[in-house]
């Protein structure tokens, strides 16, 4: 393998893989679902919703092999059982005495069990590896339109809503004294993140797609102190890391999914150690010079 | 508009905030009972309670947050909802209660008080920008307006939600103990601040267990204790025997100048 990279020029590196339909395929996907989930992971990070993002991106397996086996839109199903989960979540909050975090966990492991035992007893081609893991190297064409469309409704949803979802997130109780629903923005904010993981699984599974959903706004969130800003650049390290990890999954023969997301951790990891104000060599030199 | 309404602009004051007999229960627990209170346009009004006694259910009450079991509110003579919806009511929320590394700047978070004046995707007009370039310049924040929220002092960011509250044009404003972790200079333009709001026929109403800002600050004082134990102007209300029963038989006394628990955790 590493003779590949003696021996290839770095724009053959780049270039040679465009030659494959499913690599241009794959790119173009991974690139946008990449900016997609990157955008919607501000909000995440900024309203603590981690584990929300990952307890509907799991409690949507269930909803992927129902959908399959029913022959209907996969990202249907997924969408149903992803929003099912945060009203499940809510009623079960709501109704008795266990805390939040114990309620997201139990919910969304059930979920998740489910799907397993429905995919291993409804007999059909679905390939259990290809929803754990993703497959953008093998996405289908109809599950392109799929993703464009998915991907489209979330970009201009949150485009539209920012200011009021960022100022959800801020300071929600302002928000309602001056007459905005913050129910709605709540549901608004929680269909987003159900579509942006039904987008996610795309490329990297189930298992992984919450790195998506929060590695890119955590990562900004290190190097700005400014919303808009902050939002830009998770997309663009976001779109960066998933094409970057699918070239490497390419030449390297590795898993995508995984791939991507290692990308993506590195490019926190460098955030974290050499962020201009919040990176912790700055600080640490901050300390010793004092 | 109501008649009653119109008689009172004729004289000029009207009836900011009006609460009658409100009861307030979450799940049949009792956290208010019986609140009535009348407050004028142009009035200072310090709300004052032990943790638990009810100002934070008071607030939720006149914010909508809470709906009361039983009783009434209105504000500006209009229900609390329609009052939102006129941007007549303010909160400025305690500096515990925010998240400070939140990536937004001070011009951010006082365009932020306009969002509710802006069309549904809160694109800011050149009004709004004088609004909050205002607003900013009363509460001395103008040269800091590109700062991040968390790089001010615990004195300028509640100067910034002051400034939100400004924007808003907000003509009744609820703060939530105010005065806590702020500097004297902060305290000299609050002070002033809390005067022009009086002479502009706003409506302050201050939740808070500090007694000395109490007496320095409000006109009006309301104690209270899941109701309304004492309610008038501060003179006549801060006794002994009421601030007993708002405090249990365990009051900080004002009169010695003594400061509230709260500024001595050691003790």
């Amino acid at each position: 393998m590493s003779e590949l990279f003696i021996y290839l020029m770095p724009v053959d590196w780049l270039v040679d893989p465009l030659t494959h339909e499913f690599m241009r395929r794959a790119l173009m996907v991974s690139a946008l679902v990449g900016g997609v989930c990157g955008l919607l992971s501000c909000f995440m990070t900024l309203k603590g919703w981690a584990l929300m993002g990952d307890a509907v991106s799991h409690a949507v397996m269930p909803g992927v092999v129902v959908a399959y086996a029913l022959g209907l839109p996969f990202s249907l199903g997924a969408f149903v059982f992803g929003v099912g989960s945060v009203a499940l979540i809510g009623f079960i909050k709501q109704k008795s005495r266990i805390k939040e975090d114990t309620v997201i966990g139990l919910v969304f492991t059930g979920f998740f069990a489910l799907g397993l035992v429905l995919v291993s007893k409804i007999k059909s081609n679905i390939d259990l590896m290809h929803i754990l893991f993703g497959s953008p190297l093998g996405i289908s064409r109809s599950d392109v339109n799929q993703t464009l469309i998915i991907s489209f409704i979330v970009i201009i949803g949150l485009l539209l809503f920012r200011r009021d979802l960022m100022l959800y997130c801020f300071d929600a109780t302002h928000a309602r004294s001056i007459g905005i629903n913050t129910g709605i923005l709540h549901y608004l904010l929680l269909t987003l993140l159900s579509l942006s993981a039904v987008a996610g699984l795309q490329t990297v599974g189930i298992i992984l797609v919450v790195s998506m959903l929060i590695t890119p706004g955590a990562t900004a969130y290190l190097l700005t102190d400014r919303f808009d800003r902050m939002t830009i650049l998770a997309v663009i390290s976001s779109s960066f890391s998933s094409i970057l990890g699918v070239y490497i999954s390419y030449w390297s023969d590795i898993e995508t999914g995984g791939s991507i997301v290692l990308v993506q951790t590195f490019v926190f990891l460098i955030a974290f150690l050499f962020a201009p104000r919040y990176g912790i060599l700055k600080n640490s030199n901050f300390v010793n010079s004092n | 508009m109501n008649p009653i309404l119109k008689t009172q602009i004729k004289e000029k004051t009207i009836l900011r905030i009006q609460a009658d007999q409100v009861c307030v229960d979450y799940n049949g627990t009792v956290a208010l009972y019986d609140a009535s209170l009348k407050l004028q346009s142009g009035s200072i009004c310090g709300l004052v309670g032990m943790n638990g006694a009810g100002k934070s259910t008071f607030f939720k009450a006149l914010m909508g947050f809470v709906r009361p079991s039983r009783g009434r509110i209105r504000i500006n003579g209009l229900s609390v909802t329609k009052a939102q919806r006129e941007q007549f009511v303010a909160y400025v929320p305690q500096n515990e209660g925010i998240d400070y590394s939140f990536p937004v700047s001070v011009w951010d978070v006082v365009m932020m008080g306009r969002y509710g004046s802006m069309n549904i995707f809160r694109i800011p007009r050149e009004s709004d920008r004088r609004a909050v370039i205002h607003a900013l310049e009363r509460v001395d924040l103008i040269d800091l307006r590109e700062r991040p929220i968390g790089a001010l002092s615990g004195g300028q960011r509640k100067r910034a939600f002051l400034a939100r509250a400004i924007a808003q044009r907000a003509s009744v404003l609820l703060l939530d103990e105010p005065f806590a972790g702020v500097d004297v200079p902060t305290e000299k333009l609050m002070a002033e601040l809390f005067l022009q709001f009086r002479q502009e026929g706003r409506t302050i109403l201050i939740s808070t267990h500090d007694l000395n800002h109490v007496r320095d600050f409000c006109d009006f004082v309301v104690l209270i204790n899941k109701t309304v134990l004492a309610y008038g102007e501060t003179s006549e209300v801060f006794t002994s025997e009421n601030l007993n029963k708002t405090f249990g038989g365990i009051p900080p006394n004002p009169l010695s100048g003594r400061r509230s628990a709260k500024d001595f955790p050691n003790e």
